[in-house]
């Protein structure tokens, strides 16, 4: 592999050592600021991951859970920003999710899963711990 | 008053004023020291008996009815009359024979109507004008003779000029009857208006077919082959179908007559300023008070003495100041503005007189000033009323400019500040300036808060202007922005997309707003976008500004699934459609649900299920249904003459021709349709954003209902059109809401907010008053043209199928946390468990 960067959009995203990287798609599969779903696997159980292309093409990772519904549908919200914090809005009860920390803006207790992603000879591949 | 728990109120009288006392007593009573019992001869809820010609352009009884106190301390007993009052034993009777014991009574029995002693005046065919029922049987009576088969134009003598003869004039005028109005004075609302005025308004209203007569009466009523025949004091004859006595009203006094009372000379139960009759246990409100031998024939005054009575049986001194009996009326006669206030006819001696009149405009402006020029003491206000909000809380106050310059045109504006804060905004509640002010520094923000909490502007609305000038006044900057991201309305950001040929979302961002958008003005821009024709909604960057529901073409559902609809104009569907549905929703296991708007939903396809679904529907000749987006939904409608024996006209052509017609539109929020083909509404047309409803001789266009969680129904906006003319309306109506409302506003409060309400709506898009008729059509035109179903969008272009997968890396496998179980012979989704998230 080559010209490999680890995109670490804040210091949350340094990535443990230990972890596996699975490889999903290309990166122009995806859509700028359009989520797509991603079907991995921890330890032989199914994991999903919602994938968010930004304009400036680095990615983010997030559980796909909503956790206010139980849905796997957070890679179907709309992206933006809330005071200039990339946010994807939960296209079930339109809770806001920080795509960089996972923590939920409209109720700082609920935080979901994020994953460090980097981009391999136009390769997107996601950390799994 | 001693502190008796338990002791009981007897109200006789279920009108607005009896309604009022009750109220303003509970709001009072924390400590429930009186038990009410409310006496009503009218076997129905207290209604607002002023709006009563409303129900006669669309309005049903129940849109009347006053809010109910419910209340375990309050009992209503309706539909029995009290007949008799034994003062000794404190104790009402009533006509079924109960007797109701009292520590205290209030008479709030109101008026009955005054009808001239003149022969025939009980002959079928002659009214009077007061209440639902009387309204009701004038209804039945113009519907017999405007169906009567015989030629000629059907007409209605109005005996009395007045308020209450101009209204059953106007009532009966949209029932199809020509109103010929007489009236005793040499003008028209004597009470109200001077001879100027009076003059205005004659020719204003007789511009609106009606005819007037005035300085002369009824001298008798003879029956002429099943018509009436009214013959005038000048010799005059005139026919009429019907004859509608509203010449006055007479308090409803005969209880307390009969029990002894003493009585005000012209009638009514004499009582002091404390609304109080000389037996200390009986009280007196409304138009059945004389109060200092006076009475008042308006809810305003009404509405101040329950308030005072209230006071008074809870130890309070309140009592009745001239500001309480205000009798200043602000009213729309037949489409003209007519204001009254303070001391109109100048009858303060020494009074100056100050005059604008304008006949060509026709409007006539009077203000009455003190004899030294310095105080304002009242004024008339005929053809344009836009001043009476600013004018009449001045009364009694020093005047703030040269009064010529008041009311002549393109004279000075005056602004809130030029109000004293004792000055009454509200007069129907009596509130003031100061008391809204120190409402707004409290935190009510807008219009609504303001009502809420200090209830201005909750009866006649005629403050509001002036509750907006005291916003804006005290600095409350009502914020419009759509979100953080943009700074305007969403109609101003439609008119900017529109204006600059704008047609991408970064674009309109990077020029108009700031950041990179959000869940909020994203689906907004989108809709505007697909509003202006910019192609499929899931082209281009549009396919990122769609929320989950327009960009999978389909409704999310609770478990992460999706419903589909295909769309079924006007509810009509032929068996082979309802079979292909049928299978569809077997072969792919779905939940299927007939819905409110007369088509099948499908509940339960997966992302990846989805084209596959629709390649099935589109190619057995089904469409996009748009259950998903805001925009429009269905045309529902009943099946009308095609098989119906009451249908007047073919309402499923029609439901199909405007679903047709509409389908894709997309809107600031949902609309939704309906079409009737006879007044008996079996389509509910009357509950959504525009229904139709079919009359003998066309159609009637309804505008501004809803259902949903606050209900509402539709106004009539046109009446009898031809079916090109209710087109041209529709798509004039959709077109004008869709440039100019809200984001999720829905039609009903989109006119709701609009400046001038459904007045203004009627004359911007029936009488073209901003000429922009024209180009709104062209709008509806070009959308109608460039119609494409946006399931087919998606299946003719491999790019945006690929979008419809499940996971980007596994495209064919199901969601592993979708399941089903069965319920009633369906697929039913298996709860999901929600995920330990919270720390």
């Amino acid at each position: 592999m080559t010209a490999e960067t680890i995109h670490t959009a804040g210091t949350v995203h340094d990535a443990p050592s230990d972890i596996r990287w699975e490889t999903v798609c290309l990166l122009d599969r995806l859509l700028p600021e359009r989520g797509a779903a991603a079907l991995l696997a921890a330890g032989g159980e199914p994991v999903q991951v919602a994938l968010f292309r930004m304009v400036d093409d680095t990615v983010h990772a997030i559980g796909n859970i909503d956790p206010f519904s139980g849905a796997a549908v957070l890679s179907r919200g709309i992206v933006g920003d809330r005071g200039g914090v990339p946010i994807v809005a939960s296209p079930v009860y339109k809770q806001a999710f920080n795509l960089i920390t996972g923590q939920c803006l409209d109720d700082p207790d609920v935080r979901v899963p994020v994953y460090p992603v980097r981009i391999a000879d136009g390769w997107l591949q996601v950390g799994i711990p | 008053m001693t502190e008796l728990v338990g002791k009981e109120l007897v109200v006789v009288g279920n009108g607005m004023v009896g309604h009022r006392l009750v109220q303003a007593v509970r709001d009072r009573d924390t400590a429930g020291t009186w038990r009410i019992t409310v006496l009503g001869e009218e076997p129905r809820p207290a209604y607002d008996r002023v709006a009563l010609s409303s129900c006669v352009d669309g309005k049903s009884a129940d849109d009347l009815t006053l809010p109910a106190v419910s209340d375990p301390l309050v009992q209503l007993h309706l539909g029995d009359a009290a007949v008799a009052l034994d003062r000794d034993a404190r104790v009402v009777r009533t006509a079924s024979g109960a007797e109701f014991r009292y520590d205290a009574l209030v008479l709030a029995t109101g008026s009955v109507p005054f009808v001239p002693p003149v022969p025939g005046r009980d002959l079928p065919g002659c009214f009077v004008y007061r209440t639902l029922d009387d309204l009701d049987a004038i209804m039945a009576a113009a519907e017999r003779a405007v169906a009567a088969p015989r030629p000629g134009r059907r007409s209605a003598v109005v005996v009395g000029g007045g308020l209450l003869g101009l209204e059953a004039a106007r009532a009966l005028r949209l029932l199809g009857l020509s109103p010929q109005v007489v009236e005793i004075a040499p003008r028209l609302m004597p009470m109200q208006v001077d001879e100027g005025g009076g003059a205005v308004l004659r020719r204003l209203v007789e511009s609106e077919d009606l005819q007037v007569r005035c300085g002369v009466s009824v001298t008798s009523i003879a029956e002429d082959r099943g018509r009436l025949i009214a013959t005038l004091s000048d010799g005059v004859e005139l026919d009429a179908d019907l004859v509608v006595f509203s010449a006055g009203i007479r308090p409803a006094d005969g209880l307390a007559r009969e029990a002894g009372l003493p009585l005000g000379e012209r009638g009514g139960v004499l009582v002091n300023s404390a609304c109080r009759s000389p037996d200390p246990h009986i009280w007196a409100v409304g138009e059945v008070a004389a109060l200092e031998g006076r009475t008042y024939g308006l809810v305003a005054p009404g509405y101040a003495m329950a308030e005072v009575v209230a006071d008074r049986l809870l130890g309070g001194e309140a009592t009745m100041t001239p500001a309480d009996l205000d009798t200043s009326t602000q009213l729309k006669m037949l489409g003209v503005d007519v204001a009254s206030f303070g001391d109109a006819l100048a009858r303060t001696p020494g009074a100056l007189e100050v005059v604008v009149n304008d006949p060509v405009a026709g409007s006539y402006a009077k203000l009455v000033v003190s004899d030294d020029a310095k105080t304002l003491l009242g004024g008339v206000l005929v053809g344009d009323a836009s001043k009476y909000a600013t004018l009449r809380p001045l009364v009694g106050s020093p005047l703030p400019a040269d009064p010529v310059a008041m009311i002549a045109p393109g004279g000075v504006e005056l602004g809130a500040d030029a109000l004293p804060d004792s000055a009454q905004v509200c007069s129907c509640n009596a509130i003031t300036k100061g008391a809204i002010c120190s409402a707004i520094a409290d935190g009510a923000h807008d219009v609504p808060a303001i009502k809420a909490c200090t209830r201005a502007g909750t009866s006649c609305g005629s403050c509001v202007p002036m509750l907006k000038k005291l916003l804006e006044q005290s600095g409350v900057e009502v914020s419009k922005a759509l979100c953080e991201h943009f700074a305007v309305s969403r109609a101003e950001l439609f008119e900017i997309i529109a204006g600059t040929g704008i047609r991408t979302f970064s674009e309109l961002i990077a020029q108009y707003g700031r950041g990179r958008g959000c869940d909020i003005c994203k689906p907004a821009v989108a809709s505007i976008l697909a509003s202006l024709g910019t192609g499929h909604v899931l082209s281009g960057e549009q396919a990122t500004l769609q929320d989950t529901n327009d960009h999978f073409l389909a409704n999310l559902q609770r478990n992460g699934t999706y419903s589909v609809v295909p769309r079924i104009p006007g509810g009509e569907i032929t068996p082979e459609g309802l079979i292909t549905i049928g299978e569809v929703a077997r072969d792919f296991g779905l939940y299927t649900k007939i819905t409110g708007g007369q088509r099948i939903d499908m509940f339960g396809a997966r992302v990846e299920q989805l084209p596959a679904i629709w390649r099935r529907l589109v190619d057995a000749g089904f469409e996009s249904g748009h259950a998903y987006g805001k925009a429009l939904r269905t045309v529902k409608s009943c099946v009308g003459t095609t098989w119906c024996r009451y249908g007047q006209q073919d309402s499923v052509g029609l439901a199909v021709a405007l679903e047709l017609r509409y389908r894709g539109l997309r809107a600031p929020h949902k609309v939704k349709a309906g079409v009737s083909g006879c007044a008996r509404e079996c389509a509910e047309a009357r509950s959504k954003d525009f229904g139709v409803i079919a009359t003998e001789k066309g159609w009637n266009l309804y505008v501004g209902g809803n259902g949903g969680f606050q209900p509402r129904h539709a106004d009539l906006l046109a009446s009898d059109v031809d079916t090109d003319a209710l087109i041209s309306l529709i798509d004039r109506f959709l077109m004008f809401y869709i440039r100019t409302a809200d984001r999720l506003q829905r039609t009903a409060a989109w006119i709701e907010a609009m400046d001038g309400g459904l007045d203004h709506l009627r004359a911007v898009i029936v009488d073209d008053s901003l000429g922009i008729c024209a180009d709104l059509e062209a709008a509806m035109e070009a959308h109608v043209a460039n119609y494409s179903d946006e399931w087919r969008g998606v299946l003719e272009d491999p790019e945006k199928l690929e979008r419809f997968v499940s996971f980007v890396n596994a495209p064919d496998t199901p969601d592993p946390t979708i399941s089903f179980v069965s319920e009633r012979g369906q697929p039913v989704p298996v709860p999901l468990g929600l995920p330990g998230v919270r720390a």
